[in-house]
């Protein structure tokens, strides 16, 4: 369940990167669309956050330990919409070449998430 | 289409300011530097705190190299966020500083891996970091000579 989650916030994470990298290549700020993409992929770590508790709470280990990945969890959660409020100041390409890197971190996050949980 | 221009975000940027105009170091290319430079800052803090608060005694010499990498992280961030000429000088230093330590500390890694049983945020040049340790004080560096203009001494 949780590495399933995991792959699917991680793929979706680098296609936001692609798209807002893309709209940051055509000089263009971020918009509507790429804001509700960003909602997309945080609702999806957001439910990665509340799967890994849970399982956690379940007495499920996490190999690489349990703190590691909580902060982890939620780092992965907070980076996309910590990026999206960034881009809101800054309406031009490198508002949406923000994000893009914010949806990177979150790919190299899930990364090192399947990692830890895994060992 | 049209492109939406919300004014309710340019409204907050007319906040008071103490002295005269500081020079905004978070505009364009600087934002995305600010955000690199706050997710380092969070990475490298969250982890030499861990590190130290779990298990100094097996490596102390690199659990205290991620804490001086946290610390400066940490202040190159506040003062790109903080702006102004002091700021911008500051944040200069502390990248040539970081790029110095990324560097000293990738190849004391190389040379010699015993020396660290743990590894810290600059081992092997932050290749655990996507290598995002050694560009980012040079882009760094280079965001700040531009962002003055014609500057009377060239940093190193």
């Amino acid at each position: 369940m949780l590495d399933a989650l995991t792959v699917a916030v991680g793929v979706t994470a680098l296609a936001l990167a692609a798209w807002c990298g893309f709209a940051a290549y055509r000089d263009q700020p971020t918009k509507d669309w790429h804001f509700i993409g960003m909602a997309v992929v945080s609702l999806l770590a957001l439910a990665q956050l509340v799967v890994g508790i849970v399982q956690l709470a379940r007495g499920e280990k996490a190999h690489g330990g349990s703190t590691i990945f909580v902060v982890y969890l939620i780092g992965a959660f907070a980076s996309v919409p910590a990026a999206g409020f960034l881009s809101l100041a800054e309406r031009t390409r490198w508002g949406s070449a923000t994000v893009a890197a914010g949806a990177v971190v979150l790919a190299v996050l899930e990364v090192r998430l399947y990692d830890i949980w895994g060992g | 289409m049209a492109e939406p221009v919300t004014t309710a975000h340019g409204e907050r940027r007319k906040e008071p300011q103490g002295r005269a105009e500081r020079t905004r170091l978070v505009t364009g290319p600087g934002l995305l530097l600010v955000w690199l430079y706050s997710v380092m800052s969070v990475g490298a803090v969250s982890r030499s705190v861990y590190q130290i608060l779990t298990d100094f005694g097996t490596a102390p010499l690199a659990h205290s190299l991620s804490a001086i990498a946290a610390v400066v992280y940490a202040f190159i961030t506040y003062t790109l966020v903080r702006g102004g000429e002091t700021a911008r000088r500051a944040a200069l230093v502390c990248c040539a500083a970081e790029l110095a330590g990324v560097l000293i500390v990738g190849t004391w890694t190389v040379l010699e891996p015993s020396a660290f049983p743990d590894s810290t945020v600059w081992s092997e040049y932050g290749m655990g970091y996507l290598f995002i340790p050694v560009l980012l004080p040079v882009t760094g560096m280079l965001w700040l000579r531009r962002s003055r203009g014609p500057q009377p001494v060239a940093a190193g």
